[in-house]
């Protein structure tokens, strides 16, 4: 029983680091410049893919694809913002989930072409693959070594918000865009570079989501669903909300997997729907 | 049909101008007749189109009158979609009572038009539940709402495999004939008439709706909800009604597609189905009712002719359609006519 315990909340654990990852950039931009981005995963499908196509293709190692995968991410980002985000950042939250739902067709389309519709798989290192066995439960290796570098993300993420420049104009722009203006932040620049950032981090959670979770156009959509569970149970813009958020949807996903196999997905839409309609900003947002 | 004018029009007047029918309005309805004359080979894409104008129709209702965005509309079509099958099979219920257990047989009810309307009132029924969250929300936390609730019953309709049929979709669904003698064929002789028809009287409900003082205090509630409260307007109260009219119309839609198919699979309930119905309206036009039509036309003839080609791409110039949209006709293609008409008639005059 204690071991089933640990093993689903380590494996929920795991599972909730990689929602962290994937939702964390969506949040902040979010919570700034309350812009509906729904292609959000769209980018971490971008990094996924740019990882494969690093390995199959030039015989890259896992390790070397990753900065790649977050590069790759954040610059078609860049390219995006500057020609369709920035015409729409004063629209309505209807016409900017279209546009975005717009951007992933588009990207599923595209996905479908180059690489086709079946799962691709990834070559993860030797010893990143396999499993230990302790407290009469089993370790997959991978998924220790995704919480390793996630918690390591979000301490130099924290770091960032908390005790540099940027961070702290970050934090201005996101609790009041017009004062932070006023006192001569460059809101517009901040924000170009938190959603290079957001989605260099998506690129590189959909890069780390393919050994667990696999690898087709349909990712785009798939976790989406997710990932807006999270950022807005979390709270928009509330880094610790949405680590909290990651960590409760990916615990309670496995255990409901695990001991609740008929109910299915319904639990977490059933706390999801609770939660926005107790505390509609989310568990840690402020507005 | 807008009419544009500077001379001060009461509300009364400006209903009775909207009210009057324009001949285009009567040459599209003529028009929707043609596919059974000039390509009587595509009257089943033509009934799938009718379906599907329908559910766009009642996503119009909400969406461009009343404001509320919904990514989850499909859990009325699809309620309607298996509570139309359900109907149809027989049942066993058997109540454990003291002693014996008491079976009750529940013969199956195929007739269409009762199980039409059944449909419809227990859709309805959901979306009067559901209203009663949806009234209370605005901007991301509905958007959030509605995809959560559809989710919900999304998983549902997939776990209760005992009553839908789960993943392998509701088996043994059997329509009798309408009227008694029309069957409903393979080739859409009987369900493209049938689809067309209920599109058609519900047009006509949600037409007479929308140019009422009802459909212009939705309109109050759309633009600025704080100040039709301040006028005293019941906004939470017209929201419900509205919702709970436009989740019959979608279960209806969703009936007749089960009903003219005699298959309901989860694909009825999916967020895919509530995510193209968006796309479709907002191509057509948002908050002028034919924009939900010409949309659901557009779209299904072009998934119709890119899935020919190959499945998987038709996505591309959906969502290119949808970022042009966006982008540069923000009023959807009956918008982009609309100004273009406005245009020309401002230089010929």
């Amino acid at each position: 029983m204690l071991a089933s315990v640990i093993g689903v909340l380590f494996d929920g654990f795991a599972y909730g680091m990689l929602l962290f990852l994937l939702a964390v950039g969506l949040s902040v931009t979010l919570g700034m410049m309350n812009f509906v981005n729904l292609a959000h995963c769209s980018f971490a499908m971008i990094g996924g893919y740019v990882t494969v196509t690093l390995m199959s293709e030039a015989g890259w190692s896992f390790f070397a694809s990753l900065p790649m995968a977050f590069l790759g991410a954040a610059a078609v980002s860049v390219v995006l913002e500057r020609l369709l985000y920035r015409r729409l950042y004063r629209a309505t939250d209807l016409d900017q989930s279209l546009l975005t739902i717009g951007i992933v067709f588009v990207s599923i389309a595209t996905a479908a072409y180059i690489y086709g519709t079946a799962q691709l798989p990834v070559q993860v290192p030797g010893y990143l693959r396999g499993s230990f066995y302790e407290f009469g439960t089993t370790f997959g290796v991978y998924r220790l070594f995704l919480i390793g570098i996630s918690l390591v993300i979000s301490i130099l993420l924290v770091i960032t918000l908390e005790y540099t420049r940027f961070g702290a104009q970050v934090r201005a722009a996101v609790d009041n865009q017009r004062m932070a203006r006023g006192l001569g932040i460059d809101v517009n620049s901040v924000f170009a570079i938190t959603f290079a950032l957001g989605c260099g981090l998506a690129g590189l959670g959909g890069a780390l989501a393919i050994e667990m979770v696999g690898l087709d156009p349909n990712f785009a959509f798939a976790y989406l669903i997710y990932v807006l569970i999270v950022v807005s149970v979390g709270g928009l813009g509330s880094i610790g909300g949405t680590f909290t958020a990651a960590m409760l949807l990916g615990i309670s996903d496995s255990a409901g997997k695990y001991y609740f196999p008929q109910f299915g997905a319904f639990l977490i839409y059933l706390v999801m729907i609770a939660i926005l309609m107790w505390r509609p900003a989310g568990l840690f947002g402020r507005r | 049909m807008a009419v544009m004018s500077n001379a001060v029009v009461t509300p009364r007047q400006y209903l009775h101008a909207q009210i009057r029918w324009h001949w285009i309005e009567v040459a599209f309805w003529l028009a929707t007749l043609l596919p059974i004359i000039v390509t009587p080979k595509y009257l089943v894409l033509a009934s799938q189109v009718a379906i599907t104008a329908l559910f766009a129709l009642s996503l119009d209702l909400i969406l461009g009158y009343a404001g509320i965005v919904s990514l989850g509309h499909a859990a009325f079509f699809g309620f309607g979609a298996y509570t139309a099958g359900i109907i149809t099979k027989p049942w066993t219920i058997s109540l454990p009572l003291p002693g014996r257990d008491l079976e009750i047989d529940l013969p199956g009810w195929g007739e269409p038009l009762t199980g039409l309307l059944i449909s419809a009132l227990a859709a309805g029924l959901l979306g009067y539940l559901m209203s009663f969250i949806i009234s209370r929300f605005r901007h991301l936390p509905l958007i959030m709402l509605t995809l959560g609730l559809g989710l919900l019953l999304y998983e549902v309709a997939n776990k209760a495999s005992w009553l839908t049929g789960g993943a392998d979709g509701l088996q043994g669904i059997h329509v009798w004939p309408l009227f008694g003698t029309l069957h409903f064929d393979l080739y859409g002789y009987t369900s493209y008439p049938y689809a067309l028809s209920v599109l058609f009287l519900l047009f006509l409900v949600c037409r007479r709706l929308t140019n009422s003082p009802f459909g212009l205090s939705l309109r109050g509630i759309r633009e600025n909800i704080t100040r039709m409260r301040a006028v005293g307007a019941e906004s939470r109260s017209h929201l419900r009604i509205v919702y709970t009219i436009s989740a019959a119309i979608a279960g209806t839609a969703g009936a007749i597609l089960t009903q003219t198919t005699e298959t309901a699979s989860l694909g009825v309930i999916e967020f895919q189905r509530s995510a193209d119905v968006l796309v479709m309206l907002v191509l057509g036009g948002v908050g002028r009712l034919y924009g939900g039509l010409i949309g659901a036309i557009i779209f299904m003839v072009a998934r119709d002719q890119f899935s020919g080609i190959n499945p998987q791409f038709w996505y591309f110039p959906i969502g290119a359609m949808l970022i042009f949209v966006v982008l540069f006709l923000p009023n959807g293609i009956l918008g982009g006519v609309e100004r273009l008409m406005a245009a020309f008639r401002s230089r010929s005059s």
